[in-house]
């Protein structure tokens, strides 16, 4: 029997693992933290439909339950070889070598470090805090300025280190806007005095009820939204954080003081998938991994036996990639085959 | 005796007459266009002492070559051989023609001496054969460089250049003519020496060779001379039109510089001494990260002051001078001191088109004024709001000592006007200078500190302020020795990258180095203080597009990621946004690192 060996316990490569088990395949996941889903577990709510992650992240734990899958935990792969005809080697931070027939990549997307903008502040003023963070407080329902005290204003910033020149990402993240506008949501139905305003390039509604929820968070929840990026903030002496910016739809600069701005921070390509996808020869395009073909074979890379799926090939949502964890492994059954 | 004049000379007077005139022309013509202020410099200097600096720096750079020297030994033997020897061929050759005319000869004598002195030599003055010897040696000395030139042009790498200057057809004929002087000479005073059997142990062996060959004939001899003279004739006719107006020219650019002479916002007679103590030797192209990283080799200075002196190439001026990051790498490279930044500028200010001013300055007038009585200004710069860790470590820094200050451009930011100057818009950032001199000066603020290194500049050479003006670095290193400021050492190890405008600006190395010191180890690069790299993203250059800034700034980057530091310094804002950027180790800004590393009991 063929085993198959999958690089990150995301969503993607859950989804892959539990339908390669069903079939009967040896599958051996590994993931570099402690427990799977670490990208889903510390979010609040999913977009569009509200669902509470925490439910999302338990169903596809249990996918992992099947005798077939073998799950390993705090072990990083850190070097991916070919072995002849034997398949495929993984050498894990500690130094084991892990012998597979195939391997599916889905070792997913970083976080941008805000920190790289240091014009916006992140890491020196305490009030701008990035999308992760600004979760965090609404899944606690603790949304706080630095001073401890509910917010009255909160200014959520798209297009940090995505369709960013300067910072080396041409690309667009695909889910920061949506994601701004959900939390937007959320920080009016839990703080309804505050005023929430959404600062953008142009806005990419791109999936079912997204603009839905855009149309809804103005109608309803009275969240603005100005076209325009910032250009810098400063702090204030009272623990406020100043934005200067362009309103690019009136042409004029504005400044505004705001408690908290939230930096809407893109995806680039995880530590693992950058030095993986290097590793064996299928880096593409800012260091995400790269497949043979965008349309049909999009699971599928140059060398044998080695598979892509999820983040790790660009920016995606969640219900993309486990979209694309199924097609993987449905390309998986049809090489074995 | 014999006779003291030939038909041959004729080429040679007509040449050394025809350079005379020009000369004198074209230098009085470029003294008359110095400005009143240039002259009140040197009426106000030309009485001291200044000139004696000058005479040795002229015997140093002029004849001796020390600065090529410095970069490459063989190069400087080169130019030196060529210069200083023919310099004593024609000093020797005077002496020997006094020596054996008493009575007064024609100036060519000196030139020609062994055609017109063909006597077996004691017979003219004793020790003949000496000078004989002598000038013989000299020969060989210019000829060993006149080879080391030839071989340049074919292989210029072991002479330290990489890449060498593309002439024009007038520098390519004028050296052409060079070349043929002392090959020339040596030939004619060879078939002089054929016939008569003079000349010192080189001319005479080459004489014995010709004689075995058979061609002793005056006639041959007539026409080696006459070749030898249209060669310095020709040579001397195009000097005044090609790269060799340096020789002269730059004698006289050093002792104007001695004398205090600087060039400034618009072309002067002053300006065109730079142009033409110009000898395009090429060494500015090297250097250049634009070369260096993009491989683009048609701006540095050599072309950039050869569109601005050549008519034909004058439309190309603008796109010459426009496409430089001004990181003035190839000023602190020049061999011949040229200040090629300002030149660049006053090109830059040439053709700047005015645009639409209404209502772009309408915002100065809202800027409060303030009270500082007491305290220190301090500037950040626009630069530094966008580095707001920079900004905020000096308010850090500042409270620690007990040091009161005015933060004058916290809220309401005035550029300091340089990167406007440096782009060519001259009475834009006039504008910018005059506000910010009154906001300081009613101010009654008693120093200005700064953190960016082009406001630095911009307060410390545009600005005629009373108060000094200092950089971070410079009040933190004054704050460190002083004792005022007491540092814990942590065990970071760290290189420092020297900005543009703080080192080969302003001269800035050593302030930034003596805090890092006392903070860190402080480990050394390959490339520093003045060869420096540029980080690339200098506001100098506004037709760069983001990948080419980035090829730069990775080589310096590399530069400095070399000894495998812990953490980049730098005192830029510019740099460290140009280093945040690449991803790799933190960027830090020394205030930041001074910041991090007060020691609780400071006070």
């Amino acid at each position: 029997m063929k085993t198959i060996s999958i690089i990150g316990a995301g969503p993607a490569g859950i989804e892959a693992a539990s339908v390669l088990a069903k079939q009967g395949l040896t599958v051996n996941i590994f993931e570099k933290s402690s427990s799977p889903l670490k990208n889903i577990t510390d979010k609040a709510f999913l977009f569009p439909n509200f669902a509470a992650a925490s439910d999302v992240a338990e169903l596809m734990n249990k996918k992992l339950l099947n005798q077939n899958i073998v799950q390993h935990y705090d072990t990083e792969i850190v070097g991916l070889e070919r072995e002849g005809e034997r398949g495929w080697k993984l050498i894990d931070n500690k130094n084991t070598s892990h012998y597979s027939d195939m391997v599916l990549l889905a070792t997913g997307y970083t976080p941008f470090d805000a920190h790289r903008k240091e014009e916006l502040g992140y890491g020196i003023y305490n009030g701008v805090v990035t999308s992760l963070e600004m979760e965090k407080m609404i899944r606690y329902n603790q949304i706080l300025n630095s001073i401890g005290e509910k917010p009255k204003r909160i200014v959520f910033l798209q297009c940090v280190g995505s369709r960013d020149e300067k910072s080396g990402n041409h690309y667009c993240s695909k889910v920061c806007c949506v994601t701004a506008v959900k939390q937007a949501i959320e920080v009016k139905r839990q703080i309804p005095d505050a005023e929430a305003y959404i600062f953008y390039m142009d806005l990419r509604m791109w999936g079912q009820h997204f603009e839905e929820m855009y149309r809804e968070s103005q109608q309803e929840y009275g969240v603005r939204f100005v076209r325009g990026r910032i250009s810098e903030a400063s702090g204030t002496f009272d623990g406020k954080v100043q934005i200067k910016a362009e309103d690019t739809l009136m042409g004029l600069p504005l400044k505004m003081t705001t408690d908290l701005l939230v930096l809407m921070v893109g995806m680039e390509a995880s530590e693992g998938t950058r030095c993986l996808a290097k590793a064996a020869g299928i880096c593409g395009d800012y260091g995400f991994a790269q497949t043979i073909d965008p349309h049909i074979n999009d699971c599928t890379s140059s060398q044998p036996g080695l598979f892509v799926c999820g983040a790790c090939k660009r920016p995606m949502s969640i219900n993309d990639v486990v979209n694309d964890g199924r097609s993987a492994a449905l390309a998986i059954l049809e090489n074995i085959k | 005796m014999s006779n003291s004049f030939s038909i041959f000379v004729l080429p040679f007077c007509a040449g050394v007459l025809f350079l005379l005139v020009i000369s004198v022309w074209k230098y009085w013509r470029w003294i008359r266009g110095f400005n009143k202020l240039q002259r009140a410099t040197i009426r106000k200097n030309i009485w001291t002492w200044r000139f004696l600096p000058a005479i040795w720096e002229a015997f140093r750079e002029g004849l001796l070559h020390w600065r090529i020297t410095k970069k490459n030994v063989i190069l400087g033997y080169m130019h030196r051989s060529l210069a200083f020897g023919w310099f004593l061929l024609i000093v020797v050759g005077a002496v020997q023609a006094k020596l054996a005319y008493p009575d007064g000869h024609p100036f060519w004598i000196a030139i020609f001496y062994n055609y017109f002195e063909p006597e077996c030599n004691p017979v003219a003055f004793p020790k003949a054969m000496f000078y004989a010897h002598l000038m013989d040696a000299l020969l060989i000395y210019v000829l060993s460089g006149l080879t080391l030139a030839m071989f340049k042009k074919v292989w210029s790498r072991p002479l330290g250049m990489k890449r060498t200057t593309r002439h024009t057809i007038m520098d390519r004929v004028a050296k052409l003519a060079l070349w043929c002087i002392f090959p020339m000479r040596l030939l004619s005073e060879g078939a002089t020496s054929a016939i008569n059997g003079n000349g010192g142990f080189l001319t005479k062996a080459l004489g014995d060779l010709i004689k075995n060959i058979g061609l002793a004939d005056p006639a041959f001899e007539y026409s080696c001379w006459l070749l030898y003279s249209i060669a310095l004739g020709t040579f001397f006719c195009l000097m005044p039109f090609s790269r060799y107006m340096h020789i002269f020219t730059e004698i006289f650019l050093i002792y104007f510089r001695q004398l205090g002479v600087r060039d400034n916002d618009k072309k002067t007679g002053y300006t065109m001494f730079e142009l033409s103590a110009c000898s395009r030797c090429g060494i500015c192209i090297d250097g250049c990260p634009m070369n260096k990283e993009l491989g683009i080799v048609n701006m540095q200075g050599v072309y950039m002051l050869q569109s601005v002196r050549n008519l034909e190439l004058q439309r190309n001026a603008e796109s010459i001078a426009e496409n430089c990051l001004m990181c003035d790498r190839c000023v602190a490279d020049c061999p011949v001191n040229i200040n090629l930044s300002i030149i660049r500028r006053q090109v830059r200010i040439k053709n700047k088109v005015a645009f639409d001013e209404q209502g772009t300055y309408g915002y100065l007038r809202n800027v409060q004024p303030f009270n500082a009585i007491g305290r220190i200004a301090y500037f950040g710069g626009c630069m530094s709001h966008l580095t707001p860790g920079i900004t905020s470590a000096m308010e850090t820094i500042f409270d620690a000592v007990g040091q009161k200050y005015w933060y004058m451009d916290k809220e309401d930011t005035i550029c300091c006007g340089r990167p406007l100057l440096q782009q060519g818009f001259e009475h834009q950032a006039f504008e910018l200078r005059r506000k910010n001199t009154e906001m300081i000066v009613n101010s009654k603020a008693t120093m200005l500190v700064t953190s960016c290194p082009i406001c630095y500049q911009s307060f410390k050479k545009e600005y005629k302020l009373s108060i000094p003006v200092l950089h971070h670095t410079e009040y933190i290193n004054m704050l460190i020795e002083s004792g005022k400021l007491k540092l814990r050492h942590d065990d970071k190890r760290v290189v420092y990258h020297d900005p543009c405008e703080l080192g080969r600006g302003c001269g800035i190395y050593d302030q930034p180095r003596n805090i890092l010191k006392a903070t860190s180890t402080l480990l050394k690069t390959k490339e520093e203080r003045e060869h420096s790299l540029c980080c690339g993203f200098n506001l100098g250059n506004l037709l760069l597009d983001i990948e080419q800034q980035t090829k730069i700034r990775n080589a310096s980057r590399d530069n400095l990621l070399a000894p495998n530091p812990d953490t980049i310094a730098t005192a830029c804002p510019m740099c460290k946004k140009a280093f945040q950027r690449a991803e790799t180790v933190p960027v830090k800004d020394i205030a930041e690192i001074v910041a991090a590393n007060i020691l609780a009991d400071n006070q």
